[in-house]
């Protein structure tokens, strides 16, 4: 009965969406109040019953219900409590419903916290969502029905992937879809703008809250993905372009030229067409994202099973939302008007360059992933398309990307004179220089690309310091004056140097992981030590262990350096009855220069274990500098600009202090 | 300048017909360079205790056969195992197990199990012969004519789908000629 329930409000909400999707969008056309009052309560609404949906769905993964298909292929009784929890959108049905659920929770937080938006513009936004949300809820209820009966119910389940039983995965999908969906939110107030004919510097205020936050976790989810498959793949990756690695990663760059370009209308009122375009690609990314995931085009380590009936209903639906956005742009993005003019050197210029390198970057991931579908379909021929395409098109353009976020900052609005920019950054280069030499002195010899890239990444971050040092006239200006302006500094100010120097240091974590990773395959015996990248490790031997669904063999490695005990080490290989797997279980022992990764494999045939040794450093610098850049934008995020009311206290303030520099 | 505005849409509409065609092909499905090639030559020795070995001459008997190569560490062949099984036992088709870098004592434990669906056995100890036929994954199923020649692979367990709709027509198209 309680599936059922839930099956139930799938349904309402899907009536709740059609209403939600159709009347405020005819009311703000018209001019009907009663029907523009329609959308917030719609939209909350519509969100309380997909959480009905969604929670009843993880009650029946809780009690282990096995009579709901779903459950039955997806769970376990023995499986731990959270990785039921975690089961439930660790399959395609489920996914797609906590895909839903997050939408409407933007949807929701709109009609809740919106209430300083323009009401027309919120119907419309809503409607815009609504419809969204009827392409998703008609793909659940038409081809995957999370509540679909299985009579008679089996008395065990399948269980769930054992690689993905793993505290890090269990919340990598709702961090990535929270960042996904969110980006719906900048596609419906650009087609709300459409719609109405009018881009304002406001509209950039509004719409930019919703891109950070959608930002802010697509980062965490990426960062978070990346650092599961770094300990648990047991071969210390991180990253594999791998199609599904970039269907996240293309909205996000393509987010992360929105966010910068909304800036631009904001501050300039300019660039609203390109700005609106942005919002409708970087959604339009998300959307190809969860076609290439489901519907099997593609291969890929993190396909879902795929069924062409699927992929059928989502591309119909992505022609539907982004071949109709793209209409609407080509018939009303050029009444758009813009009437500031900039000079190519200049903060504006700084930004356009900005957007022009992120999407020339997105476009090549994208070409990079969808080209061996294309020439299949065009010439029947099979290829993969790998790391080396990857790095040899995107690792250049990211140089002169990471060369300007340094200078841009520091150039005014209208025009700047570079001279004068460059001048400043004096500080700049003379950090990126010690940085280089430093690299040098510690790995002569070494790859001369990597001091390079080391170089680079300290000029970022130089940058971003000495762009916070300037405005608060640090050193030019009495301490107690630039203790003042540090304190009234709008919190974006202090955002964008925290997201700039994270990924200065997440940049610096891959060029020294890349470049000066030491690795090593050996047999080990019982009792044998070896020299390993300055330390000395000895095999103690194996025990087994009986763990909660799955069995596993434990290594114990001793690590001594120059006679001094440091640590015992102790991977894992695990074995998962249901369904059967083999895991790597990785020992990893982090410090802040570098990691000491080992993992055991399977007993050579002559009594040794072979044993995966790695000395990888910097590399915790990729996932530490992902966490500064989410902190920059939700530090970003809670400037009072955003804040509900702000112009009001805004003002209030500007009587009595003097008035902050804008931000950015 | 207006035309820049349409840029996007019209990009658009090559990329949506590109993922519709997409949708219609399997990127799973990898042709192998030897279809239509005669097999490789090699001999292998028998799965011990079992007497039939695997060699070349073997496969070039006048009827069609199957080549399934297994291995006892491979989870997926125990997948396809019972529908082998039942193959061998209808007596429509003659399956010979190629044992893929796997020790003869475990082929053995195996067989002993599961059952023994193959006529002939040949053990690949090393891949060495797996090489030469191409083989990347177990389990890989090749359907061989009469005269020695590859007429298709199945790459991963065969389904009764698979079985139903891709493999016994094959060997009855390949017996007709």
């Amino acid at each position: 009965m309680i599936p059922e329930i839930g099956h139930y409000a799938i349904v309402l909400a899907l009536v709740v969406a059609i209403v939600q999707g159709t009347l405020p969008l005819i009311g703000a056309q018209r001019g009907i109040a009663s029907w523009v009052a329609v959308a917030a309560p719609a939209a909350v609404a519509q969100f309380v019953l997909i959480a009905i949906a969604f929670f009843i769905l993880m009650y029946a993964y809780v009690i282990s219900d096995f009579s709901v298909i779903n459950v039955a292929e997806n769970s376990h009784t023995a499986k731990p409590l959270l990785y039921k929890i975690s089961g439930v959108w660790g399959n395609h049905e489920g996914s797609l419903l906590l895909w839903i659920l997050i939408l409407n929770l933007f949807g929701a937080a709109v009609a809740v916290f919106g209430t300083n938006l323009p009401p027309t513009l919120r119907a419309r936004v809503l409607s815009v969502q609504a419809f969204i949300g009827i392409g998703f809820l008609l793909f659940i209820l038409l081809t995957s029905n999370a509540f679909t009966r299985l009579i008679p119910a089996p008395l065990e389940g399948r269980g769930l992937n054992p690689l993905l039983q793993d505290p890090g995965l269990a919340f990598h999908p709702p961090f990535l879809y929270l960042g996904y969906v969110g980006f719906s939110m900048a596609f419906s107030f650009a087609i709300a703008a459409l719609i109405e004919g009018r881009v304002e510097p406001a509209w950039a205020r509004w719409v930019r809250p919703w891109t950070l936050a959608a930002w802010c976790f697509l980062t965490v989810g990426i960062a978070l993905g990346s650092w599961w498959a770094y300990y648990e793949l047991g071969w210390g990756g991180w990253w594999f372009w791998d199609p599904v690695e970039n269907a996240s990663f293309m909205p996000w760059l393509a987010g992360t030229a929105l966010l910068h370009s909304a800036i631009v209308v904001e501050k300039r009122n300019t660039l609203k067409a390109w700005t609106i375009l942005l919002a409708i690609l970087t959604f339009a990314l998300s959307l190809l994202g969860t076609f290439i995931v489901r519907s099997g085009v593609l291969t890929s380590v993190h396909a879902f099973a795929s069924d062409p009936a699927r992929g059928v209903f989502i591309l119909a639906f992505l022609i539907f939302v982004v071949g109709g956005a793209l209409v609407l742009f080509a018939v009303r993005a050029p009444t758009l008007k813009t009437d500031t003019i900039f000079a190519p050197i200049s903060r504006e210029g700084g930004l356009i360059l900005n957007n022009l390198l992120l999407t020339t970057a997105c476009a090549t991931v994208l070409l990079g992933t969808m080209y061996p579908l294309f020439l299949d379909a065009l010439t029947g021929e099979k290829i993969t398309v790998g790391p080396p395409y990857f790095n040899s098109t995107f690792g250049p353009l990211m140089i002169p990307l990471v060369v300007t976020m340094a200078i841009g900052p520091l150039l005014p609005w209208k025009r700047a004179d570079a001279a004068g920019a460059f001048a400043r950054l004096k500080a700049g280069f003379a950090i990126s220089a010690i940085v280089a030499l430093g690299t040098l002195y510690v790995t002569w010899g070494g790859p001369v690309m990597a001091v390079f890239g080391m170089a680079l990444s300290a000029w970022l971050i130089g940058g971003a310091l000495v762009e916070l040092a300037e405005r608060i006239r640090l050193f030019r200006a009495p301490w107690i004056e630039s203790l003042q302006r540090a304190i009234h500094l709008p919190r974006s100010a202090y955002g964008m140097t925290l997201a700039h120097s994270g990924l200065g240091l997440v940049i610096m974590g891959i060029v020294a992981t890349t470049a000066w990773e030491v690795e090593r395959l050996q047999i080990m015996r019982v009792g044998e030590t070896i020299d390993f990248a300055g330390y000395q490790i000895e095999f103690k031997g194996t025990r087994d262990v009986l763990g909660p669904n799955y069995t596993a063999i434990r290594g114990a490695y001793d690590i001594t350096r120059n006679g001094r005990t440091i640590t015992r080490m102790e991977p894992e290989s695990r074995n998962y009855p249901t369904p059967p797997m083999q895991t790597s279980e990785a020992a990893i022992r982090p410090t802040p220069v570098a990691d000491l990764y080992i993992a055991i494999g399977d007993p050579g045939p002559s009594g040794g274990w072979a044993t995966r040794l790695y000395h990888k450093p910097l590399v915790h610098w990729i996932w530490f500098g992902a966490l500064i850049m989410t902190i920059g934008g939700i530090v970003s995020l809670t400037d009072r600009r955003h804040r509900v009311g702000a112009p009001a206290r805004r003002r209030a303030r500007r009587e009595g202090t003097p008035a902050p520099v804008a931000a950015e | 300048m207006r035309l820049g505005y349409i840029v996007p849409i019209a990009v658009f509409i090559v990329f949506a017909i590109a993922l519709g065609i997409g949708l219609t092909l399997n990127p799973r499905d990898i042709p192998s360079a030897l279809i239509g090639k005669s097999i490789p030559a090699f001999d292998l020795p028998a799965v011990p205790p079992r007497s039939l070995g695997l060699a070349t001459d073997d496969l070039k008997k006048g009827d069609v056969v199957l080549i399934n190569v297994f291995a006892s560490w491979c989870v997926a062949c125990r997948v396809e195992h019972p529908l082998l099984m039942e193959l061998a036992r209808s007596g429509v088709v003659q399956v010979y197990g190629l044992a893929y870098k796997d020790a003869p004592e475990n082929s053995d434990r195996w067989l002993g199990q599961f059952g023994d669906p193959y006529t002939r056995t040949g053990v690949d100890r090393d891949g060495r012969v797996g090489i030469d036929w191409g083989i990347y994954g177990v389990p890989e199923t090749f359907i061989v004519s009469g005269d020695g020649r590859i007429i298709d692979k199945h790459i991963g367990p065969i389904s009764p789908a698979d079985l139903q709709n891709k493999i016994l027509p094959l060997i009855a198209q390949a017996r007709a000629q």
